[in-house]
C-alpha cells in the first residue's frame, strides 16, 4: 500500500498480485481491475460471473450450433432445431464432412477452393510486409524533403472505401493487357489473374501496413539505431540486420491481420479474380453454396466449418502477436 | 491445382525476392555509383517507393478516376459514355425531390459541424467540452431513433429513393454498430478484468473469436439463428425460443422494423472482440493511484468506473468508435450474402455493387462518392491526431 496514512484498518493482502500506487503494466491476459473496497471479496463477485457467463454464452451459441448441425444427419439437421441433440433426437456423424468435400460449387470442389484461397492470402501477405516495413523505415528514421507529406498521405488513405478501386483498376489493367499484348509476342491477361489480387490486396493493405509499422519502429529506442551508424552500418545494413529482427512482433501482428483479411475477403475476390479459370476462393465457394445447398443445412454447416479452420488456426495459435499488435498500433502508453 | 501451387510460390519467389533485390539494387546504386550526398538523398525515396507506387495505383488514382467517371452517363452513345455533368448525382439523389430524411440528415451535419467546431476551440481540459459533445451525439441518437419510428409508423421518408433509403439504412448502421460493439466491449473487458488471468483469457478468447470468421462464414452461422420455417418444427434458434413460448415464429430478415437490426447484430457480433482488446488494455494502463484516491473519498465502483475510467480511456473509445463506424460505413458482405438488400435493407456498397454489375458505372461512381464524402471527417481527424503525435514524440 501507499505510504499515505490510513486511518481505517487496512484490509490484508491477498496473493493475487495487484499493485498499487503505479500504473499497471500487466500485459493483455493478466491483472485485475481495482482493488476491492474493504469488507468486499476480493475478486469476481456473483454479478459479475453470471454476467460475463451470459454474454460469453451468447457469442458462443451461433457457432457452436453451426458445429452441432454440420455433424447431424441430413434428416434431423433439416427438420428440427440442433438444439435438440441434447434431448436425444438422433446421433451425430461425420458424413457431412465427406460428402460436402466433394461437392462443387461455382465449378471448384472444396479442397480446390482452399488451395486458392492459401494462393490468394499467402502472396498478399508476404508482398506487402516487406515493402511497407522499407517505407515505414524511411518514414521513421531518414530525414528527407516530403517525409510528413507523403506519410500523411498514407493517413489519409486509410479509410478511403476501396470499392472506389474497382472500376479503374479493371479498365487500367485491361488497357494493359492490349497494350502488351500488342507489343509483346505471346498472351498476357492481368484482368482476372492471381496477380491481380496479389496486387489489389498489396495496394488496399498498405495504408495500415505503413501505419502500424511505423508506429512501432519509429517507437524503437534512437540509440540503437545510432549505435549502428557509429559501427558503420549503412541504412540497408541496419534495416536488415537490426530493425527486422527487432520488429518482429510488429510484423507478426500485421501478417495475421493482412492473412485473416485476404484470406476472408468476398468483394475483392468477387471482381477481380477469374474464377471461371481460376476457380473458386473459399470464401465465393461458401456464399455458392448458401445459393445452392441453402436447404441442405448439414452441408452448408460443415463446409462453413471448413473454410473456418485456417483462419481460427492462425488466429487461436497467434492471438498474443495480434492483440500486443492492434494495442501498439493505436493505444498511447 | 498443382499448377497453382507452383506458380503461387514462383511468386511468392519472384515478388518478395523482386522486391528485396528492387530495395538492394537500388541501394547498392546509391552507395556505389553516385555521389555521397546525392545518394544519401535518393536513398529514403527508394525506401518508400514501392509503397507509394502500389497506394497511387490502387487507391490514389481511382479515387480521382471514379470521381471523373461519376461526371459521365451509364449508356453508350457512339461508343463512349458521354458527359453529362452533375446530371448523376441529380438523378441519383435527387430524382425524386429531397426526401425528408435527406433534410434531416443535412441539418444533423450542420449541428455537428457548429458544435464540433465551437468545441475545438475550448481547453482540452474544460469539462464542458466533452460534455457538450456527448450530449450532442446523446441528441443526435434521439432524432435518428424518432426518423426510425416514424419509418416504422409507415412514414414515407425516402420518397422511395433506393439511394436514400441505403444511405438511410447506413446512417443507422452507422449508429448502432460502433456504439453496440463499444458497450459490450467496454462491458467485457471491465468484467473479465476481476477475474483470475486464466479466467480473463478463456472469456475474452471466446468473445474474440469471431474475429477470424469470414462474413460470408458468420452469415451461415447466423441463419441458424434466424430461420424460420412456417411448417414443422423451427430450425432458427430465436424462432425455436419463441416457439416455446407459444408465440408465431418470427420473420427475422423479412420483416422490415426489425431485419436491419438482425443484420445489425452479426456485425457487433464480429467487432465487440476488437473493441474489447483495445478497451482492455487502456483500462489496463489506468494508474491504480487514480482508483485509489476515488475509494479513499468513498466513490462506489460504478461512480469510480464512469468518473475515473471512462474519462481516462475516453481518447482509445474515440479510436475504437471511429474505426469501427469506417468499417461499417463500408459495410458488404453480410447484407449480400443474407438479404442482397431486399426488404428494406439496401446498404449504399451493395447498391453499388449493384449498378456495377449492371454496367451503371456513373450512377455507381456517385455512391462511391457518397462513401467518400462521409469518410472526409475522419480523414481529417486522423491526420490531426498524426500531427499531434508527432509533436509530441
Amino acid at each position: 500500500m501507499s505510504s499515505a496514512p490510513n486511518p481505517v484498518q487496512t484490509p490484508p493482502e491477498e496473493p493475487s498480485g495487484t499493485t498499487t500506487g503505479q500504473t499497471r503494466k500487466g500485459g493483455f491476459m493478466s491483472g485485475i481491475f481495482g482493488t476491492k473496497a474493504p469488507g468486499e471479496d476480493r475478486g469476481a463477485g456473483w454479478f459479475t460471473r453470471i454476467a460475463l457467463f451470459v454474454v460469453v454464452l451468447i457469442w458462443l451459441i451461433p457457432t457452436i450450433g453451426l458445429v452441432i448441425t454440420s455433424l447431424r444427419g441430413p434428416l434431423e439437421a433439416n427438420s428440427s432445431g440442433w438444439w435438440t441433440v441434447f434431448t436425444g433426437n438422433g446421433g451425430l456423424t461425420l458424413n457431412n464432412y465427406i460428402e460436402v468435400l466433394q461437392a462443387e460449387s461455382g465449378g471448384s470442389t472444396l479442397v480446390e477452393s482452399f488451395v486458392n484461397s492459401l494462393v490468394v492470402a499467402i502472396p498478399a501477405t508476404l508482398i506487402p510486409i516487406l515493402i511497407a516495413a522499407f517505407a515505414a523505415y524511411a518514414f521513421s528514421w531518414m530525414d528527407f524533403p516530403g517525409r510528413e507529406f507523403f506519410f500523411i498521405l498514407f493517413v489519409a488513405l486509410l479509410v478511403v472505401p476501396l470499392q472506389v478501386a474497382f472500376i479503374p483498376i479493371i479498365q487500367l489493367q485491361g488497357s494493359v493487357d492490349s497494350f502488351v499484348n500488342d507489343v509483346l509476342p505471346f498472351d498476357f491477361a492481368i484482368n482476372g489473374s492471381f496477380l491481380a489480387i496479389w496486387l489489389a490486396h498489396a495496394g488496399f493493405g498498405m495504408p495500415l501496413a505503413v501505419y502500424l509499422l511505423r508506429n512501432f519502429i519509429g517507437s524503437l529506442p534512437r540509440e540503437v539505431i545510432e549505435s549502428a551508424k557509429v559501427d558503420g552500418a549503412g541504412h540497408f545494413a541496419t534495416f536488415w540486420r537490426l530493425i527486422i529482427p527487432l520488429s518482429v512482433p510488429a510484423l507478426a501482428a500485421f501478417a495475421i491481420f493482412q492473412f485473416l483479411w485476404t484470406w476472408n475477403d468476398f468483394l475483392v475476390a468477387l471482381i477481380m479474380l477469374d474464377r471461371t479459370s481460376n476457380g473458386q476462393v473459399a470464401t465465393t465457394y461458401l456464399a455458392g453454396l448458401i445459393g445452392s445447398f441453402g436447404e441442405q443445412r448439414h452441408l452448408l454447416t460443415a463446409g462453413a466449418f471448413v473454410t473456418m479452420t485456417v483462419p481460427l488456426l492462425v488466429f487461436f495459435s497467434l492471438q498474443r502477436y495480434f492483440v500486443r499488435g492492434l494495442t501498439a498500433g493505436s493505444v498511447k502508453g | 491445382m498443382v499448377g497453382t501451387l507452383i506458380r503461387a510460390v514462383a511468386f511468392i519467389v519472384i515478388g518478395v525476392g523482386g522486391a528485396a533485390f528492387f530495395f538492394y539494387a537500388g541501394n547498392y546504386v546509391t552507395e556505389h555509383f553516385m555521389p555521397q550526398q546525392a545518394g544519401d538523398r535518393l536513398r529514403p525515396y527508394i525506401f518508400i517507393l514501392p509503397a507509394l507506387f502500389v497506394v497511387t495505383v490502387y487507391l490514389l488514382y481511382p479515387l480521382l478516376d471514379t470521381f471523373r467517371r461519376s461526371f459521365y452517363a451509364d449508356r453508350f452513345e457512339d461508343g463512349a459514355r458521354p458527359f453529362v455533368g452533375i446530371d448523376n448525382y441529380r438523378d441519383s439523389l435527387f430524382g425524386d425531390g429531397i426526401p425528408p430524411v435527406a433534410w434531416v440528415l443535412f441539418a444533423a451535419l450542420i449541428v455537428i459541424a457548429i458544435v464540433m467546431g465551437m468545441t475545438s476551440r475550448m481547453e482540452a481540459l474544460d469539462r464542458r467540452r466533452n460534455s457538450y459533445r456527448t450530449w450532442l451525439f446523446v441528441a443526435l441518437g434521439v432524432v435518428i431513433l424518432a426518423v426510425y419510428i416514424l419509418q416504422v409508423l409507415e412514414v414515407e421518408i425516402t420518397s422511395g429513393s433506393p439511394a436514400w433509403s441505403a444511405i438511410w439504412n447506413n446512417v443507422l448502421w452507422l449508429v448502432v454498430v460502433p456504439s453496440g460493439s463499444v458497450a459490450i466491449g467496454l462491458l467485457v473487458a471491465v468484467l473479465a478484468d476481476r477475474l483470475n488471468p486464466k479466467a480473463e483469457s478463456l472469456a475474452k478468447s471466446m468473445i474474440f473469436m469471431p474475429m477470424a470468421i469470414s462474413f460470408v462464414g458468420a452469415s451461415v452461422v447466423w441463419t441458424l439463428v434466424y430461420d424460420i420455417s412456417t411448417t414443422g418444427n423451427q430450425v432458427g434458434l430465436l424462432n425455436g425460443i419463441v416457439r416455446a413460448f407459444g408465440a408465431d415464429p418470427i420473420p427475422w430478415l423479412e420483416r422490415e422494423a426489425i431485419n436491419d437490426f438482425a443484420l445489425m447484430v452479426i456485425m457487433i457480433w464480429l467487432q465487440a472482440g476488437f473493441a474489447m482488446v483495445l478497451l482492455s488494455a487502456a483500462i489496463k494502463s489506468v494508474p491504480e493511484d487514480t482508483l485509489e484516491a476515488a475509494r479513499i473519498d468513498g466513490a462506489n465502483e460504478f461512480q469510480i468506473f464512469w468518473r475515473v475510467v471512462v474519462p481516462q480511456i475516453r481518447s482509445t473509445i474515440v479510436v475504437v468508435l471511429t474505426t469501427i463506424l469506417i468499417l461499417v460505413l463500408k459495410v458488404f458482405d453480410i447484407v449480400r450474402v443474407l438479404t442482397n438488400g431486399r426488404d428494406d435493407t439496401q446498404v449504399v456498397a451493395n447498391l453499388f455493387f449493384t449498378q456495377f454489375e449492371n454496367g451503371a458505372y456513373g450512377t455507381a461512381g456517385v455512391l462511391v462518392m457518397v462513401l467518400v464524402v462521409a469518410t472526409i471527417p475522419f480523414m481529417v481527424i486522423n491526420i490531426k491526431r498524426f500531427r499531434e503525435q508527432e509533436a509530441t514524440r
